[in-house]
């Protein structure tokens, strides 16, 4: 037990080094901080000279990781979101009708008319007039289907199609609900992601989580409702044609129409009758810029895709002097009358904007919309002064708590205490080497996790120190009884610490939030503490008794 | 010179009182039941829904001054209390005003923030909200799911592993003790109706791998002690085994007391829940591993000659492996 091969010695130096090394950028937060940001800006943006200045605050060959300091430490904003995945079934079952109605028209001959009747949103149901045709029209909207590609659903079509006495039923298949949720969940991070980024805070965290739920954090941003806004809004754009312009919401039309009114407060009280189905959406949108009107008046200017621009051509064309209205969320931002035709795709809107509204307007709209709405189910705020109460007491107990112990061992152990002590520096030096390489997120709770082990980690050493210290009394000769002392208490450190990571990986894979950084620090400190009492230690000790050479030892 | 919490060689007869303890064990554990049971626990926003809101002034805190101010929003149980804590600075003065779910939100309202942040604002210019946090009800209660989840699933796995290393009755001992630490702690607060959320669940598991550890130490020497004094009873082996251990323990729990005690003065307001949950859970589990644990397999007898198999009820053969 006391021979550690030159290589085994290598090793444990090595790794203690390399632990230390990616700790260090930790010891000098702000500096690296503000290297690491001014890197990063001069990546995106190129270089100035304040930029190179901030830059040269840390030497580019060091490692720069920090620990990323959780909300609570730096205050931000935490947001937890769960998409309404539903509203797409009631989206597409709209855009299919069309289909559906054009299908069945053709049909005519044996089925009859055909006429839509009121349902849940995610179904259309569809009256027809001889039931006893029911399943040629089944068979015919039947061929409409479209083959998903699922695992789980192996040759599952998208959609279902029933009967219920004379209504014919649709609406989308399980594998095909399952596929669209899990569509729009993936779509709504990456817009969200594009929302935040946009504003270029920090190191935002947009996590899924579930089936349904996406985690926003955002550090250093005012407060969630800030945050609310920026990704609440939709940003739906389409583009309908205008059947009437009314003065009440109540003013119904006939057919398939919504009334919807104007986003321009010079026209307060108008409201405009579209036809429901519109010529183009904002999916077909491929950029937007703020620009300005041929009278001078913020603006923006958009580009469609190709199937978008030739929509949009074909119908100014054949529409040219009807009014047709620029909808965003629900609102006609404004309603102009085609003067000609509009080919290539391009366009610009003009409404009432102020300059910045038009950037604004240019930015959702290229970060495209959500295709869900979301509801948000938790919500947090914490403000930066908090943080950095927090950071501070947090702190200042490790210290003390550090400092206690370290007096208390040396009393208890004397030299055996020293090389225990320094065992312990090193070990949470580690603590923070790796929290910084695996770039978790150390939060208050995780502050208490390293404290906890401060405490814990001397048990490993205290088990064979006592150890030692027992073997001494029946006086087998010092370098005899520390290598009984590892030998025999390795067994207690190994159940000890695996029970205790069992916890800890519980707390991590079922906790959420502040339970999992805890568990992360907790986890982490038992590895690092186990290896530096097993290794570091024993090679402090080894070293030092092969050196002194002492006849008798006291621990 | 050493400083020496425990003489050089011990022998105390811990289970000269087993009686006395196990059964002061066992009333207690009724009394966290009725403690829970009667009183409820205080349970924070993260399981019941709602919101808090912390609010930091120059001004000192008036309670019966914010209720008034708040009472004509009609939000329904409000709870408004003031914080202190040793590390405020002397201008620093925080109060906790904690808000029911709303009616038919799935989470705070803004608008009714921003409304409680004006009202107050009329009783004191110089308010601010350092945090604001807000759970709705449907996640509420999965969290509470999850937590109990968790808490069960440790206990579970912990068995699993020391049925595997040890023997059923050590697996058993320390299950009942790790059980017996979570409803101390849980009746505790409820007794002193300590708000009770998400980072105290974290701090019962935190107890569990804590006891666990000063547990398996016990037995792990007391495994040891089996095989070296093969014809000593099981309550002599057990006796010696914890008095030897006995330095270590009471080192190992003074370390981290230290540790926590600090966290628990200095470390502020925002965790002192949680940090209390975990230095009250460091003193019952280092108790329940020498006074519930060992009761436990003293009780059940544990089987002694591995040379045959025959003898005593079944371990496994994994059980004697080192690792």
């Amino acid at each position: 037990m006391l021979n550690i091969s030159f290589f085994n010695r290598l090793v444990i130096w090595l790794v203690v080094a390399f632990g230390l090394l990616v700790a260090m950028p930790n010891a000098f937060y702000s500096r690296v901080e503000t290297h690491n940001d001014a890197v990063a800006a001069m990546d995106t943006g190129g270089a100035t000279p304040e930029l190179e200045a901030d830059a040269a605050m840390w030497p580019g060959y060091l490692p720069s990781s920090l620990v990323n300091l959780g909300l609570d430490l730096r205050g931000g904003a935490h947001l937890l979101g769960r998409v309404r995945v539903e509203e797409v079934y009631a989206d597409r079952m709209k855009a299919m009708w069309p289909e559906v109605r054009d299908a069945l028209r053709d049909a005519r001959g044996t089925i009859g008319t055909i006429r839509r009747v009121e349902g849940p949103e995610e179904q259309l149901r569809i009256r027809i007039q001889n039931p006893d045709q029911m399943a040629a029209a089944m068979e015919e909207v039947r061929g409409l289907a479209r083959q998903v590609v699922s695992l789980s659903y192996p040759g599952a079509t998208d959609i279902e199609v029933s009967a219920e006495g004379d209504v014919l039923v649709v609406q989308l298949s399980e594998a095909e609900r399952e596929l669209s949720d899990q569509r729009t969940v993936q779509q709504s991070l990456e817009i969200i992601r594009r929302r935040v980024d946009e504003v270029g805070t920090r190191e935002p965290t947009i996590q899924r989580q579930g089936s349904d739920r996406i985690i926003i954090q955002v550090p250093g941003i005012g407060s969630a409702q800030e945050l609310k806004d920026l990704i609440g809004t939709t940003a739906k754009l389409t583009f309908n044609p205008v059947v009437q312009r009314v003065s009440s919401p109540d003013a119904d039309a006939t057919g398939r129409t919504v009334t919807l009114p104007s986003a321009d407060p010079s026209e307060e009280g108008v409201f405009y009758v579209l036809e429901e189905t519109p010529v183009v959406t904002g999916e077909e949108l491929v950029d937007a810029q703020p620009d300005f009107d041929q009278n001078g008046q913020p603006a923006v200017n958009f580009r469609f895709n190709a199937s978008g621009a030739r929509k949009f051509g074909d119908y100014t064309a054949e529409n040219v002097g009807s009014p047709f209205a620029i909808v965003l969320d629900g609102e006609v931002i404004s309603a102009p009358v085609i003067r000609q035709h509009i080919p290539g795709g391009t366009g610009i809107i003009s409404g009432s904007f102020t300059v910045q509204e038009s950037s604004d307007l240019a930015v959702l709209l290229r970060a495209g919309a959500l295709p869900a709405g979301m509801d948000f189910l938790q919500e947090r705020t914490i403000g930066p002064e908090l943080g950095a109460d927090s950071i501070r007491a947090g702190a200042i107990a490790c210290m003390v708590a550090f400092a206690a112990v370290l007096i208390f061992m040396v009393l208890s152990y004397g030299l055996f205490g020293l090389f225990a002590n320094i065992a312990l520096l090193i070990n949470v030096g580690l603590i923070f080497g790796l929290l910084s390489t695996i770039g978790a997120t150390l939060t208050l709770p995780g502050i208490a996790g390293i404290v906890l082990t401060i405490g814990m980690a001397v048990d490993a050493n205290v088990l064979v120190f006592e150890r030692i210290r027992e073997e001494l009394k029946t006086s087998k000769g010092p370098s005899r009884a520390i290598a009984l002392g590892y030998e025999k208490a390795l067994s207690a450190i190994i159940d000890a610490n695996i029970t205790t990571f069992i916890t800890a990986a519980i707390l991590f894979v079922l906790g959420s939030g502040p339970v999992r950084g805890f568990s992360v620090t907790l986890a982490l400190g038992i590895i690092t503490s186990v290896f530096t009492a097993i290794y570091v230690t024993r090679l402090l000790i080894v070293t030092w008794f092969e050196r002194a050479r002492p006849k008798k030892i006291e621990v | 010179m050493r400083l020496r919490l425990v003489p050089e060689t011990t022998n105390i007869n811990f289970f000269a009182a087993r009686k006395v303890t196990f059964g002061a064990s066992m009333v207690l554990m009724v009394l966290s039941v009725v403690a829970w049971a009667v009183m409820g626990l205080n349970f924070g926003i993260d399981f019941r829904g709602g919101t808090t809101i912390r609010t930091e002034s120059t001004q000192a805190v008036d309670v019966a001054q914010y209720r008034d101010a708040i009472a004509p929003l009609e939000l329904g149980d409000v709870a408004i209390s003031e914080v202190f804590d040793p590390t405020f600075d002397a201008d620093q003065h925080v109060a906790m005003l904690r808000i029911q779910a709303q009616e038919g939100e799935e989470s705070a309202g803004n608008e009714m923030v921003a409304s409680v942040e004006a009202a107050l604002k009329g009783v004191d210019e110089s308010i601010r909200f350092t945090s604001v946090e807000s759970v709705g009800p449907k996640v509420s209660g999965e969290l509470v799911q999850s937590a109990v989840l968790a808490v069960l699933a440790a206990l579970g796995a912990i068995m699993v592993y020391i049925w595997l290393r040890f023997e059923w009755q050590f697996s058993l001992g320390a299950v009942v003790a790790l059980f017996h630490d979570v409803l101390l702690t849980i009746g505790l607060f409820a007794l002193l109706q300590i708000k009770f959320d998400l980072a105290t669940i974290a701090a019962l598991l935190t107890i569990v791998g804590y006891s666990i550890n000063d547990t398996v130490v016990i037995f792990d020497r007391v495994r040891e002690n089996l095989i070296k004094y093969k014809k000593m009873g099981l309550q002599d082996v057990m006796n010696l085994s914890v008095n030897e251990t006995l330095s270590r323990t009471v080192m190992t729990s003074g370390t981290t007391l230290i540790a926590l005690i600090a966290l628990l003065v200095l470390g502020g307001d925002v965790i002192r829940g949680f940090v209390f949950a975990i230095t009250w859970g460091v003193i019952v589990g280092t108790y329940s591993s020498v006074y519930v644990a060992k009761n436990i397999v003293l009780m059940l007898g544990t089987k002694r000659d591995w040379t045959k198999p025959s003898d005593g009820p079944g371990g496994t053969q994994f059980s004697t492996t080192d690792a």
